[in-house]
């Protein structure tokens, strides 16, 4: 789960991460009033769960509170298209209004999972600012890292480390010690999968400052942080996403017209990449789980032909504990029940798949029955062309 | 032969008693699995299928010889099972439990590198050897036994390729399903040790998909060590960057994770990357047809610029090789 930079603050400074002065901000008169509480000068920064807000004119200096207003105005309510947005870009609803700082130095902190080593790894960099991803393509040996041990947690000597590989001095060293120390707390308490604070700045005063902050949080771990449930952003997920996970369903909306429903992950991105590779696009990746239910299949067929580029619709089950059976008495029921008109075919292997496939046949429905994989690719992929 | 379970494998279900543990046991003994014990905390002394119930696995283990066990507990409890199953001393624990924080995994992974446990999953299958035992969910029927040892991030694509593999009269040895999450117990290097030294293995198939590095580790491991055919398929070449397909691992972040990456480092490897998921059993068929006979892997020498003339060669000089190869490995041991 992500949450907005300015809830990433608030958590921050609950675990003593020094944050810049602000508050957060829904109307433009709200930006203004922020505005004049910090002494006239602001920076005001359109709240979106995407990254490269600057690039795409998402971050605006103000020096009164009239041009905070303006900046908001301009900002609130429109779509704010960044690299990582896409081009439809996102609706800004919110902005971060925040005292302006006098920057000395700009670092990179960020917490993260290294599944090799199954250990979180503290990774800091001189380079403030860029993405993480960039200097470790281009420049990776100046990427500093730690690895902490579950057990003995992060070491001060770690912080050290760090600190003066970072070119730190003096009461800096003990300030960034302190801050990883706050950073850690968030990420173990919290189950955080992602503590990033790009940049960490050094002020002109010496004082070390997380002037981003991105917080995602391990969808697993939720169930222990009911406190976190009200920082979920549902306007920045898409609508038939939540629609899905409403019915445990594993939905993702892509941009192609050739729908699909699949028991298993693994499979349902196989489902995808083989209908690509037959000369379609995928319209989605849905995967109905080990015991998809009459109800779910029922609201997976919904929530497929609710996106309206869809053609016609590939069923790939294998079978094991979900029985091929039970399955196309699900299917029937749901296309009777929704009167679908869009084509499907149908592709079943594995236990019962006998009795499934008579189910089909003898429905009086017009399903198109595949033998295999890539013989329903090739199918469904003809019919999506056909309309 | 097979790896890591076989008819002397004597199991213990953790969470027998609820929906899940109580169907999956009762199609593991169908399947011919020696389940010796159960566990559920509070139901200790009772029977439940006919197997008895004990309440810690410690109990369990010391009253019936058991030798492994898998774990059907919900994600809240599933990393402290996965601990009691080692502390009980058990050398092989099956977590089929989808949906464990991450974070408790870090502790799990800690806990057991300082004791001798090898963990399978979590959000895994199981393991199967088939016509021996069956520690699992998937579905026994669609295997046989034979000479392809089968490794993969999934459960129902595999099932898939076991099923193309199995109509074309390919059995396997033993299939482990490693799990979709970021953080397993068992990687693929760890398997595909476990396979090359299984002389029933005659090739291996390995079923991975996009997210960490886990099939670039395999891709150096096969090509330093391993002397038998490698055939690979990886999931997601469609998927969006940045977006969890399903499983919590399956994610491509930061530009890594891709399935060409992936799909590179394997061909480079010497493995035979397998383009279609329809394609798996038929391509492992044709290699097998070919040489029948174990194959030394010479990918070292392989220049993946000149692939296409290379292929023909390299079959050649493996054909040549593999009778040498053989006599010297035999020596070793």
């Amino acid at each position: 789960m992500k949450v907005h930079e300015y809830q990433a603050k608030l958590i921050f400074s609950r675990y003593g991460i020094p944050v810049p002065q602000g508050e957060v901000a829904f109307s433009p008169a709200q930006a203004r009033a922020v505005t004049e509480k910090l002494g006239g000068k602001a920076v005001v920064k359109a709240q979106i769960h995407a990254g490269g807000r600057g690039k795409g004119g998402g971050i605006r200096k103000a020096t009164t509170p009239q041009e905070a207003e303006l900046h908001a105005t301009a900002l609130l309510g429109q779509p704010l298209v960044t690299p990582q947005t896409g081009p439809a870009g996102r609706i800004v609803r919110s902005v971060l209004v925040e005292e302006t700082l006098p920057i000395a130095r700009e670092l990179y902190l960020g917490l993260v999972l290294d599944r090799a080593l199954a250990r979180v790894v503290v990774m800091a960099s001189a380079a403030g600012g860029m993405e993480i991803e960039e200097v470790a393509r281009e420049n990776p040996e100046a990427i500093l890292k730690a690895a902490i041990d579950p057990v003995a947690g992060l070491g001060a000597f770690q912080a050290r480390k760090l600190a003066f590989g970072l070119g730190l001095q003096g009461a800096s060293v003990k300030q960034l010690g302190e801050l990883l120390a706050g950073l850690h707390r968030v990420t173990v308490e919290l189950d955080a999968s992602l503590a990033e604070i790009n940049p960490l700045i050094v002020t002109a005063d010496g004082r070390l400052v997380a002037l981003d902050a991105k917080l995602n949080f391990d969808d697993n771990a939720l169930f222990r942080h009911p406190d976190l449930h009200e920082l979920r952003d549902l306007d920045e997920e898409e609508p038939l996403e939540v629609e899905a996970s409403k019915h445990r369903l594993n939905y993702i909306k892509l941009s192609g017209n050739v729908g699909c429903m699949v028991n298993g992950a693994g499979l349902a991105m196989a489902t995808m990449d083989i209908i690509k590779l037959a000369g379609g696009e995928p319209a989605n990746f849905l995967d109905v789980g080990g015991g998809a239910s009459a109800e779910q299949v029922r609201e997976g067929f919904k929530i497929i032909l609710s996106d309206p580029n869809v053609r016609a619709v590939l069923i790939n089950i294998f079978g094991g504990i979900l029985r091929c059976d039970r399955l196309a008495a699900g299917v029937v029921e749901a296309v009777r029940a929704l009167d679908i008109r869009t084509p499907i075919v149908v592709r079943m292997e594995g236990t019962n798949v006998e009795k499934g496939r008579r189910i089909l046949r003898e429905s009086g429905l017009d399903f198109t029955v595949a033998e295999n994989m890539g013989d329903a690719a090739e199918k469904v992929v003809h019919l999506a062309r056909g309309r | 032969m097979s790896i890591l379970v076989n008819k002397k494998t004597r199991l213990i279900v953790q969470g027998i008693t609820g929906k899940e543990g109580s169907f999956h046991t009762q199609q593991m003994i169908a399947y011919g699995t020696k389940v010796v014990a159960g566990v559920t905390p509070g139901k200790g002394g009772s029977k439940h299928l006919g197997v008895p119930v004990f309440d810690t696995v410690e109990q369990a283990a010391r009253a019936t010889r058991a030798n492994a066990s898998i774990i059907f507990v919900p994600p809240a409890f599933a990393a402290d099972a996965i601990m009691e199953a080692a502390d009980a001393g058990l050398p092989l624990v099956v977590c089929i439990t989808e949906g464990i924080p991450t974070l408790d995994m870090v502790k799990v992974n800690a806990y057991l590198s300082a004791r001798g446990t090898r963990l399978i999953g979590p959000n895994c299958p199981g393991i199967i050897s088939p016509g021996q035992c069956k520690v699992g969910i998937m579905p026994g029927f669609i295997h046989k036994r034979g000479p392809v040892g089968l490794v993969s991030r999934s459960g129902t694509l595999t099932y898939e390729a076991v099923g193309q593999l199995s109509a074309l009269g390919l059995g396997q040895s033993t299939g482990i399903g490693i799990g979709g999450d970021p953080i397993i117990g068992t990687s693929f290097v760890d398997a595909l040790r476990l396979f090359n030294d299984d002389p029933q293995t005659k090739a291996i198939v390995l079923i991975g998909e996009i997210g960490g590095t886990a099939e670039e580790q395999a891709a150096a491991f096969v090509k330093k060590n391993v002397r038998k055919p490698v055939f690979a398929f990886i999931a997601g070449r469609t998927a969006p960057p940045g977006r969890r397909m399903g499983h919590a691992g399956a994610i491509i972040a930061g530009g890594t994770g891709t399935a060409a990456e992936k799909m590179k480092a394997l061909r480079r490897a010497g493995i035979t990357v397998v383009e279609s998921p329809a394609d798996i059993g038929a391509t492992v068929a044709v290699a097998l047809k070919k040489s029948p006979k174990r194959k030394k892997t010479v990918a070292r020498k392989a220049k993946p610029k000149s692939k296409p003339k290379q292929k023909t060669a390299r079959k050649l000089r493996k054909k040549l090789k593999s009778s040498s190869s053989k006599k010297r490995k035999r020596r070793k041991r």
